[in-house]
């Protein structure tokens, strides 16, 4: 019944149900059909539903994009795979310049129901052009949604609700979640596109999406030792912006902390901090405060990423800080760091 | 007008040396799979050890003064150039005194001394740019020739058609060097390219002359980018070469990876069979240009710089954490 598996079983999982439930679905993406199968999120689909609807493709992300949108535009509902972000940057004017408008400029009289799943990279080397975060530039653009499960649940759910949306919808998943474990529900279903209580609290809110929840997640659990009960809402999808649920947990906290796998100006945490401080300013008790990366490129070497990316222990700190209280170090926070930043558990040797 | 003076002639000297830097390349790539268990190497590194020929062949014929660029897998192409081994090994360890100051990586080698002008990982990336330093190079009217290597997947990028058409227009002195290793990852050339596709029919629509070689014959590719420097020469503009050969390792990382199914082991067999070092040290020795004991001794000439290396390497520094966040803006 409570059935656990990976995060990147719960994409298999959902990317099958979808393609046997209906069979307008597909599959494109570079390495799709091969050995590791995208870090194991499409094994075995070419087997079952052969490779057309499971193809591999030139390395032409733009001009392929384009072909995933005619197809779409005629009742097909492709999903593109990349193994990074940073791959799909090549394919901005067919998404944003045609995904993302043909509804609207064409007065409604057509759909491009397009899934396109991005990889975030991150530590081992990965650098400047193999670990970026982008949801913020996606979000900016009018008529893409923007997906970001955190969890194995909404990995599938959001899949399922990607691929049977009529919209462009831009899924973004960290390849450090991919070997994370969950409860996932054996049947298809769908994940609302809209945010999740992850946490219950009364004192501070904590905004956040992706990896960054399951470090806020550590973090909430530290607070509530030192008595202070967070309420942690887990964003799951950036575009449309869940704004109740958010502007509810302030209504009960007054205290906004953001915390955003990605660098902070005009980004994610922005956003949300302008529509909080828009309407909910007077339930504000604090000013509202955000994690984020700095404003620069990834760095490579391990000793560079090792101080680049915040921890569960900033996290700890600045709500700490928010609520008036002193600093505390990780020892006596009790957090202990298992493995160096730059890997995702102690199993991860590279060279990927 | 502009003279681009290159190209020596083949004699003994020449094809000693083009086999001393096959066997250089071969020697360092091996030593980084042997050391990359260590797990003090923590980025991807794309070694190019079985495609030596093509990086080494091209670059005898350039002169300090050409640009080079390269991709993922520029291992080769970095030390062809004459760039640093040192600051090349120091910036896979991360290390300060790497020559991207650790802020790189593998995938993002650079020796401005040696004009070798930089390694990007994004498939075809660095191509338009390397167009633009022979559109800089006329600009200022400097005598220099730009070479950019890239594999058979970066073909089929749009930005591959649109440098050549740009290299065309303006008969830029650049030569494009695609490596034919028949795979992007796991993905065989049949899966991405027709069969009917015929990379010289479309470069030559684009106005740009080319020819195909062989890969795994150092001189033959010695012989082919001498010609693509004589047409830059005479003022003709670009050139595209495009050379067959194998990668023997997995795509990324130190390992073989056969054991996957997606390459099948005879044609494994056979391209190893055909090692390019192997093969011009056979011929050298045919030809009595060289002895047993002159390659041993290269072998140890090499040995002791690359153990050399890796000391400096290993006991560099690690960059200072707050360098993480400088040099963002010029
Ligand atoms: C735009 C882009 N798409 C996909 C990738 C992922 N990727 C990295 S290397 C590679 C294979 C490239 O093959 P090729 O250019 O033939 O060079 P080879 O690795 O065979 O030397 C791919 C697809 C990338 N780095 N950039």
């Amino acid at each position: 019944m409570d059935r656990i598996i990976t995060y990147a079983q719960a994409i298999l999982e959902a990317t099958e149900q979808c393609m046997a439930a209906d069979s307008s679905v597909y599959i494109m993406g570079l390495g799709v059909p091969d050995p590791k199968g995208i870090f194991g999120t499409t094994l075995g689909l070419k087997e079952k539903f052969g490779d057309n609807r499971v193809c591999d493709m030139p390395v032409s992300e733009n001009g392929m994009t384009g072909v995933a949108i005619g197809s779409a535009i005629v009742g097909m509902r492709p999903i593109m795979t990349h193994q990074r972000v940073d791959f799909m940057l090549l394919s901005l004017d067919q998404i944003i310049n045609n995904a993302a408008k043909w509804h609207y400029m064409f007065g409604g009289k057509m759909k491009v129901p397009l899934t396109i799943r991005l990889l975030v990279g991150r530590g081992w080397g990965q650098g400047p052009q193999h670990s970026q975060s982008l949801q913020a530039l996606f979000a900016h653009i009018p008529g893409l949604k923007v997906v970001m499960p955190a969890t194995p649940y909404d990995a599938k759910g959001l899949m399922v609700a990607a691929v049977e949306d009529d919209n462009p919808v831009i899924y973004i998943e960290h390849r450090w979640l991919h070997g994370t474990f969950g409860y996932v529900p054996e049947e298809k279903y769908a994940s609302t596109m809209g945010a999740r209580l992850m946490r219950v609290g009364t004192d501070l809110t904590i905004v956040s999406s992706s990896l960054m929840t399951l470090e806020a997640l550590k973090a909430a659990n530290v607070l509530s030792e030192q008595g202070i009960e967070v309420e942690l809402v887990d964003l799951r999808t950036i575009k449309p912006l869940d704004e109740k649920t958010v502007l509810d947990s302030i209504d009960k906290t007054g205290r906004l902390l953001v915390v955003d796998g990605a660098w902070q100006s005009f980004g994610v945490s922005a956003e949300i901090m302008a529509m909080v401080s828009e309407k909910a300013f007077d339930s504000l008790k604090c000013a509202p405060k955000r994690i984020a990366f700095a404003d620069v490129p990834t760095p490579t070497s391990f000793a560079l990423t090792n101080h680049y990316y915040p921890r569960a222990i900033d996290i700890v700190n600045t709500a700490r800080k928010m609520l008036k209280m002193s600093e505390v170090t990780e020892e006596e926070a009790g957090i202990c760091h298992q493995a160096p930043l730059d890997v995702p558990d102690l199993s991860f040797t590279g060279p990927f | 007008m502009t003279i681009w003076n290159k190209g020596k002639p083949i004699d003994m000297e020449l094809k000693k040396k083009m086999y001393f830097d096959m066997l250089r390349i071969r020697m360092v790539e091996e030593a980084i799979a042997k050391h990359y268990s260590e797990q003090e190497m923590r980025c991807p590194v794309h070694l190019c050890i079985g495609q030596e020929a093509v990086a080494v062949g091209v670059c005898a014929n350039l002169s300090k003064e050409d640009y080079v660029m390269s991709n993922h897998r520029s291992h080769g192409h970095y030390l062809a150039k004459g760039g640093n081994l040192k600051a090349m090994l120091a910036e896979i360890y991360g290390k300060a005194t790497g020559c991207s100051k650790g802020k790189g990586g593998s995938m993002h080698l650079v020796d401005l001394s040696a004009n070798f002008v930089g390694a990007t990982p994004i498939v075809s990336s660095s191509i338009p740019v390397a167009v633009g330093l022979a559109f800089g190079t006329i600009l200022k009217e400097k005598r220099s020739i730009t070479a950019v290597f890239f594999g058979d997947a970066a073909t089929e990028e749009g930005v591959f058609c649109e440098s050549l058409n740009f290299a065309s227009l303006k008969k830029l002195p650049i030569v494009f060097i695609c490596e034919n290793n028949f795979y992007s990852v796991y993905s065989p050339l049949f899966v991405r390219q027709p069969p009917e596709r015929d990379n010289l029919s479309i470069v030559r629509a684009y106005g740009v002359a080319g020819e195909k070689g062989d890969g795994n014959d150092v001189l033959d590719v010695y012989t082919l980018a001498q010609r693509a420097i004589a047409h830059i020469n005479q003022g003709l503009g670009p050139y595209y070469l495009q050379f067959d050969t194998y990668r023997w390792r997995e795509h990324c990382g130190p390992n073989y990876d056969n054991d996957l199914g997606y390459r099948a082991e005879d044609e494994f067999t056979t391209w190893q069979g055909r090692c390019p070092i192997k093969h011009i040290e056979e011929s050298l020795k045919n030809e009595g240009i060289i002895s047993d004991s002159e390659v041993k001794e290269m072998v140890k000439r090499i040995h002791e710089e690359i153990s050399e290396a890796f000391d400096f390497a290993k006991s560099s520094p690690f960059p200072d954490p707050k360098s993480a966040f400088a040099e963002v803006y010029a």
